[in-house]
C-alpha cells in the first residue's frame, strides 16, 4: 500500500498496520479502543526509530505518553488533530550601538536544542532570536549576531570543520568583530579549542568556546549560564585567546576561561567536567564580572592582524598504550600510510621493549612519532631510565607537557604543512599558544582526594 | 446565582455541597518498600538534616514536547530564587545532584507499582514513557520529575459505587524544603529519588468526608500489598477541589487523611466566597475590561510613619509601592476562608513570586488597623489621587521586589474579575490554604530522552498476578462472618499475615478469634513492651501457629512464647515452655487460693476464675486454662 511516510513517522510493521488500517495519523487526536476494555483518549505521537515495531505512542490528555500493543486495538476514532510547534519563541535580537558586536557561530551540541521525534534525542536548534527567547540576558551584553556553520554532534567534528570554522572566525575578525563565541558539543570541544589555538594565531579579540553538559531543553541546564558567561567573555574580557568557558564547580555559579592548549574533559558528565591541565584557568567569569587568575596571556588588541594557518593531515592517530601492547598495532598505522603517531606513554613517557622494532620501522618510514604522557599531568622525561633513552634513538620525540589530544591535533596541523620531519619537529617543539610550557606551577596539579578531613572541610564550605 | 452563603463546617450537610456543586478527586502519593532509590543505587529511605555540601543551582523555563511553554514555569522563573541544595553523601550520589544520567529504573519498584495496578483492576500499559514533569520551584534539582504511567482505567468499590481511578503512575520523590526566605530556598536530598506511586481518582467525590473516606480506602489498599513505606511522610496526598462555576484548585501535600475534610471545606468556601467577590465586582461595574489600577511610589511620602515596619523598610533604603485598585473599596477584606479575607490571596502572591516573605508583607486601606495613623491614610490618599470607593495597597522591599510586587497585586486583583484563578495551593495547619503556585498544565511534561520506552510483558504481569493480596474488602466481609470486631478486622485485612491468617483458620481450623488475637493484638502488647516484635515474620509466626495446633503450645503460653522469640530474636522449638506437672499445676492453686482467701470477694460467681487467674499467671501459661480449671473446681468442691 502507498502512503506518506511523514503522515506515520517512525511506524513499521504491526503499528504501521494498526494506524494505517483506521488512517490514524500522527498528531491526530483520537480515541483508541483495546480489546481488554480499555479506552485510551490522546494524541498520536511519530515513534522513534530504534523502538520496536509492536507498541503506538499516545501523548494522554494528562501530558504523559504511553505505548499500547498494537495487537490490541479493535478501534480507532479521530476527534481531531494536533500538530506539535516545537519552536522556541523568536523575538528579534535587541540592537545597542553601545555594545560591543559579538559573533556566534554555532557547530551543533546542546546549548541550543530540541527533540528529535525521529530518535527520540534531542538536536541542536539555533538563531539569534530563539536564543533571545530562551536566554534575554545576552541582550543585556553586547549585540548578537550569529552564524550557523555545522550542526553535527562534537564527535562528527573533522578536518573540514575545523578548518571551516577558523576561516569563519578570521573573516569575521577581520570584519570588525569585538569578540567570538562557537558553540559546541562537550565531548571534543577541547579537541577543537586545541586546533584553533594552532589555525588561528595572533587573534586581536576572544575567541570562546561553550557547551552544556545538560541541554537545554531541561530547566536546569547549564547552558543558559554557560552561553551569558561566553558572550560576557567575548565581548568584555582583555584575553585575546582560544579558550573554553564552561562551569567552575557544579553550581549556578560562576564559569572558568581554560586555555584551549590546556583544557580536557575529565568527567563524563559533571557540569564541571572541564578542567586545565598543568597549569592553573586564566580566569573566573560570572554574570557580573571577570576575574583573571593569571597575568600571563595575550592581550586584546584594536587591530584586525589575525593569521590563519588552516591545515590538517588526517594520516595520524593516537596509540593509548597498555602493558602487553603488541607491535603489530604500530606497525598496521606504518602499513596503512599513517604519517604521525602520537603516543600515550606510560609513567614519564615509556611503552614496552617488543614495541621497539616497529618503533624503528617507524622511523626508516618516515613516520613522525611524538610521545606524551597518559598521567595527563606532568612532563615526559626520557632521560631517566635507559627505556626512555632507547626509544629516543629510534626517533620518539619526547613531547614535554603537551596533552595527548592537543599533541595529536598539533601534529595533524604541522603535519599538514610540511613533509619535512624536521621541519614538523621545528613547529612541534615550539611553544605557540601554551600547549607547551617551561615550568609546571605548584598549584597546576591538584587533585583532592574526598574523604579526606581538609579536603571535606573545604567541600563543607564552598558551594560544589 | 451564589446566593448560598456558607454553614460552619460542622453544619454542612451533603444536601449543601450538592447545592454548590462541590467535587473533589484526590492525587494519592504512596513511597514503595525498595531497598533502593528509582533511577539510581542510593539507599532509599534514609533521612537526615545533616549535609556535607551545598550546590546552588536555578531553573529556568523550558518548552514543552508540543512547544509551549508552562505557565507555572514562568512563574517560577519571575521570582528568582537562589536554590540551596544540602547533600549527604551517604543518601546522595551524582544522580540526585543531576551531574549524572539515570540507571536503569529500579525493577522491584516497578513490580510494586504493577502489583496495587491489579488490585485497582486497571489497564497496565503496555510500553512504559518516562517522562519528564517539569517543577521549577527547585525541589527537584533537574527541574523535572521522571515519572511513568504504569496503567489507566482503574477501579475501587466505594459505598455503593465505584471510584474510578484515572491512572497511575511511578515516579521519583522530590527534596524535603528546609527553608524558604526572602530569594533563598534551602532544600534536602535525602528523599529525592525514593520511588513512589501516585494514583489519580476521578473527581467522583461528593463531600468533604467522602474524601476522606476514599483516600483512607486506597491508602489500606496500597498498604495490603506489604510493599509500601508507612510512617511520617510515606503517604501524603493532594486534594483537587472544585465547585459549580470554579476552577480546579489543587491543595498539594495534606499530611494527614484526616484533615482532609475541614481543607476540601474551606477551598469550596474559597472558591464559593470568589465567585460571589466576582458578582460584587460585576455589580460595581468593575470587569476585566473596565479594571483599573495603578502604582505609585510613595516611598517619600511615608518616610516618618508611625508604621514601624514600613519606617524600617525605608530606612534600610527599600522602596513603597502604592497600588490603587479602583472601585474596589471593602474588597480587600471580603471573606474567603474562615478567619481568611481576599488581601489574603494577595500577599500570598507577593510572598511566592516578589519573594517578599517576611509577613506582613502589605497594609490595604479597607483597614490600617495598627498600621498607618489616619492623618497618614488620608495624606496618601490626597496624594495618589484616591476616590472615595477606592481601595490602596501599599508593599515594600527592594526595588525589584517592590515593582515585581505592585505588578503582581494588580494581576491578582484584576483576576477576581474572572472568578477563581487556577492554582496550587498549600494546605495550612488552621485547615485553611494558602497560595502555592499557578496550577501546572499538560505543557510542563517532556519525554525523558535519557532513557528509552520499556516494554512490560503480560509474562511480567501473570508472574505478579500469581502473589496479589487478595482485596482487603473482600477479607473484610469474611472477617465480618466469622464475628471478628472492626479493630482486629482492619488491620487483619491489609496485614501480611492475612494469608496465614486464612491457612490457619480454613485448613488448620484454629479458632477464628484465638488466631486473629495472635497475630493482631499480641504482637501490639509486645511492642508496647519495647520488645523487636519484627522478629515475629510470617515463618516464625507459621512455626508458632503449627506448635500450637500440635499442642505443643496453649492459647494462654502463646504470648509468653512470642515474647520469648522476640528476647531472643529467633524461635527454637527450645523455647517452648515445659508443660507443669501436675504437682506444679496444685501448687499453683493453692498458692492462688491463699491469697484469695485474704481478698473480700464479693461475687461469688467468679470465683473459680479469680483463683484461675491467679494459678495461670504462676504457672506463665505452661498448663492449659481448661486444665487448670477442672483440678480448681475439685478442689473447692472438696473445701465446700
Amino acid at each position: 500500500m502507498e502512503y506518506n511516510q511523514e503522515d506515520y513517522k517512525g511506524y513499521r510493521g504491526a503499528g504501521l498496520d494498526a494506524l494505517m488500517q483506521y488512517e490514524a495519523k500522527i498528531w491526530s487526536d483520537v480515541e483508541i479502543i483495546a480489546n481488554d476494555g480499555g479506552t485510551y483518549i490522546g494524541i498520536i505521537l511519530p515513534r522513534s526509530v530504534q523502538a520496536d515495531e509492536e507498541h503506538i505512542v499516545i501523548k494522554l490528555r494528562s501530558g504523559y505518553n504511553i505505548g499500547i500493543s498494537a495487537n490490541k486495538i479493535t478501534g480507532i476514532k479521530i476527534n481531531g488533530r494536533k500538530v506539535a510547534n516545537y519552536k522556541i519563541p523568536e523575538k528579534a535580537f535587541p540592537h545597542d550601538p553601545k555594545k560591543p558586536r559579538v559573533k556566534l557561530f554555532g557547530t551543533g551540541g546542546t546549548i541550543a536544542s530540541r527533540l528529535d521525534y525521529r530518535t527520540g534525542a534531542v538536536i541542536p536548534a539555533f538563531s539569534p532570536g530563539e536564543l533571545y527567547g530562551s536566554v534575554p540576558e545576552l541582550a543585556d551584553i553586547c549585540n548578537l549576531e550569529t552564524e550557523k556553520l555545522y550542526g553535527v554532534f562534537s564527535e562528527n567534528m573533522g578536518p573540514e570543520q575545523w578548518i571551516g570554522t577558523a576561516k569563519a572566525i578570521a573573516a569575521e575578525i577581520e570584519k570588525g568583530v569585538q569578540g567570538i563565541v562557537i558553540g559546541h558539543g562537550t565531548d571534543t570541544m577541547h579537541h577543537t579549542a586545541a586546533i584553533l589555538s594552532f589555525m588561528i594565531q595572533n587573534s586581536p579579540v576572544p575567541i570562546v568556546m561553550v557547551g552544556s553538559q545538560r541541554s537545554s531543553d531541561r530547566p536546569s541546564s547549564d547552558a543558559a549560564l554557560n552561553l551569558i558567561h561566553s558572550v560576557k567573555t567575548a565581548a568584555e574580557s582583555d584575553i585575546a585567546e582560544v579558550m573554553v568557558c564552561m562551569f567552575g564547580p557544579t553550581s549556578d555559579d560562576y564559569g572558568l576561561l581554560h586555555r584551549g592548549t590546556r583544557v580536557r574533559k575529565m568527567h563524563s558528565s559533571y557540569r564541571s567536567t572541564f578542567r586545565t591541565i598543568g597549569e592553573i584557568p586564566l580566569a573566573m567569569v560570572d554574570r557580573n564580572k571577570i576575574t583573571p587568575l593569571t597575568q600571563d596571556y595575550k592581550r586584546r588588541r584594536r587591530d584586525r592582524d589575525v593569521k590563519i594557518i588552516p591545515t590538517f593531515e588526517e594520516r595520524l592517530g593516537i596509540v593509548y598504550y597498555y602493558p602487553n601492547m603488541h607491535p603489530d598495532m604500530i606497525d598496521s598505522m606504518i602499513d596503512n600510510g599513517y604519517r604521525g603517531i602520537v603516543i600515550a606513554g606510560t609513567g614519564l613517557g615509556h611503552v614496552n621493549k617488543p614495541l621497539y622494532p616497529a618503533l624503528k620501522r617507524a622511523q626508516e618510514k618516515n613516520v613522525a612519532v611524538y610521545m606524551t604522557v597518559q598521567t595527563l599531568w606532568g612532563y615526559v622525561q626520557m632521560y631517566v631510565y635507559d627505556t626512555g633513552r632507547d626509544m629516543m634513538e629510534l626517533g620518539v620525540v619526547p613531547m614535554a607537557n603537551m596533552l595527548p589530544e592537543v599533541a595529536y591535533m598539533k601534529l595533524g596541523w604541522a603535519l599538514g604543512q610540511s613533509r619535512d620531519l624536521e621541519e614538523v619537529k621545528k613547529i612541534m617543539m615550539t611553544p605557540i599558544a601554551g600547549e607547551i610550557t617551561e615550568r609546571e606551577p605548584s598549584n597546576g596539579y591538584l587533585i583532592y582526594q574526598g574523604g579526606i578531613p581538609e579536603v571535606e572541610e573545604f567541600i563543607s564550605k564552598y558551594n560544589k | 446565582m451564589y446566593d448560598f452563603v456558607f454553614k460552619p463546617f460542622g453544619e454542612m450537610t451533603p444536601e449543601d455541597y450538592e447545592e454548590i456543586g462541590f467535587m473533589s478527586g484526590l492525587e494519592i502519593h504512596q513511597q514503595l518498600l525498595t531497598k533502593k532509590k528509582l533511577f539510581c543505587h542510593c539507599p532509599a529511605g534514609r533521612y537526615t538534616h545533616s549535609y556535607n555540601a551545598e550546590i546552588l543551582r536555578h531553573m529556568r523555563p523550558t518548552l514543552s514536547e508540543l512547544g509551549e511553554y508552562d505557565g507555572t514555569a514562568l512563574m517560577e522563573f519571575k521570582t528568582k530564587k537562589n536554590i540551596i541544595y544540602r547533600i549527604h553523601r551517604d543518601t546522595v550520589c551524582t544522580y540526585e545532584m543531576d551531574d549524572t544520567p539515570p540507571f536503569l529504573i529500579n525493577e522491584d519498584a516497578l513490580d510494586i507499582a504493577f502489583e496495587v495496578a491489579l488490585l485497582l483492576d486497571a489497564s497496565i500499559v503496555d510500553e512504559i514513557h518516562i517522562a519528564r514533569k517539569q517543577y521549577l520551584d527547585g525541589s527537584i534539582p533537574t527541574g523535572f520529575q521522571r515519572t511513568a504511567i504504569t496503567c489507566v482505567n482503574g477501579k475501587i468499590p466505594y459505598k455503593d459505587r465505584v471510584i474510578n481511578i484515572i491512572q497511575m503512575s511511578i515516579e521519583e520523590d522530590s527534596c524535603r524544603e528546609e527553608g524558604d526566605s526572602g530569594h533563598n530556598r534551602i532544600y534536602l536530598t535525602d528523599r529525592l529519588g525514593m520511588p513512589l506511586i501516585e494514583t489519580v481518582t476521578a473527581p467522583e467525590m461528593k463531600t468533604p468526608q467522602e474524601v476522606a473516606e476514599v483516600n483512607e480506602l486506597l491508602r489500606r489498599l496500597s498498604r495490603s500489598t506489604g510493599h509500601v513505606r508507612t510512617g511520617i511522610g510515606a503517604g501524603r496526598e493532594d486534594v483537587n477541589v472544585s465547585v459549580r462555576g470554579g476552577t480546579r484548585i489543587e491543595i498539594k501535600g495534606v499530611p494527614q487523611i484526616h484533615r482532609i475534610p475541614l481543607l476540601t471545606y474551606n477551598e469550596a468556601m474559597r472558591q464559593w466566597n470568589l465567585l460571589r467577590l466576582r458578582e460584587e465586582l460585576h455589580r460595581r461595574g468593575i470587569t476585566q475590561e473596565t479594571f483599573e489600577a495603578k502604582v505609585d511610589d510613595v516611598t517619600f511620602l511615608l518616610r516618618k510613619t508611625v508604621y514601624q515596619p514600613l519606617f524600617k523598610a525605608i530606612e534600610s533604603g527599600k522602596l513603597v509601592k502604592c497600588v490603587t485598585l479602583r472601585g474596589f473599596k471593602g474588597l480587600l477584606t471580603w471573606q474567603t476562608q474562615t478567619d481568611t479575607y481576599f488581601a489574603k490571596e494577595i500577599s500570598d502572591r507577593v510572598r511566592v513570586i516578589a519573594c517578599l516573605t517576611e509577613l506582613p508583607n502589605i497594609i490595604h486601606s479597607d483597614s490600617y488597623e495598627n498600621t498607618l495613623s489616619s492623618a497618614e491614610g488620608q495624606k496618601l490618599r490626597k496624594t495618589v489621587g484616591t476616590h472615595d470607593d477606592d481601595s490602596l495597597v501599599l508593599v515594600w522591599g527592594d526595588k525589584a521586589d517592590a515593582e515585581m510586587a505592585a505588578n503582581e497585586i494588580i494581576i491578582r486583583a484584576k483576576e477576581a474579575t474572572l472568578g477563581v484563578p487556577s492554582e496550587t495551593r498549600q494546605a495550612l495547619r488552621d485547615g485553611t490554604n494558602g497560595f502555592e503556585r499557578i496550577l501546572p498544565g499538560p505543557d510542563r511534561m517532556y519525554p525523558d530522552t535519557d532513557l528509552p520506552p520499556k516494554r512490560i510483558t503480560p509474562e511480567r504481569i501473570n508472574k505478579i498476578k500469581q502473589s496479589i493480596p487478595e482485596k482487603y474488602w473482600l477479607r473484610e466481609k469474611w472477617y465480618q462472618s466469622l464475628k471478628l470486631s472492626d479493630d482486629i478486622s482492619k488491620p487483619l485485612a491489609i496485614s501480611p499475615f492475612a494469608d496465614l491468617f486464612k491457612l490457619v483458620v480454613n485448613e488448620w481450623k484454629v479458632n477464628p478469634i484465638t488466631a486473629s488475637n495472635f497475630i493482631i493484638q499480641f504482637p501490639k502488647r509486645l511492642k508496647r513492651l519495647r520488645l523487636n516484635t519484627s522478629i515475629l515474620t510470617i515463618d516464625v509466626m507459621k512455626s508458632l501457629f503449627d506448635e500450637y495446633r500440635n499442642g505443643n503450645i496453649t492459647k494462654d503460653s502463646m504470648l509468653f512464647v512470642m515474647q520469648d522469640v522476640c528476647r531472643m530474636g529467633k524461635f527454637e522449638p527450645e523455647y517452648l515452655p515445659e508443660k507443669a506437672t501436675p504437682e506444679e499445676v496444685e501448687a499453683a492453686i493453692d498458692a492462688a487460693l491463699l491469697n484469695v482467701n485474704d481478698l473480700e470477694i464479693k461475687i461469688m460467681g467468679k470465683f473459680e476464675h479469680i483463683i484461675s487467674g491467679y494459678a495461670m499467671k504462676n504457672l506463665r501459661g505452661r498448663a492449659a486454662a481448661a486444665d487448670v480449671m477442672t483440678i480448681i473446681k475439685k478442689k473447692i468442691g472438696k473445701e465446700k
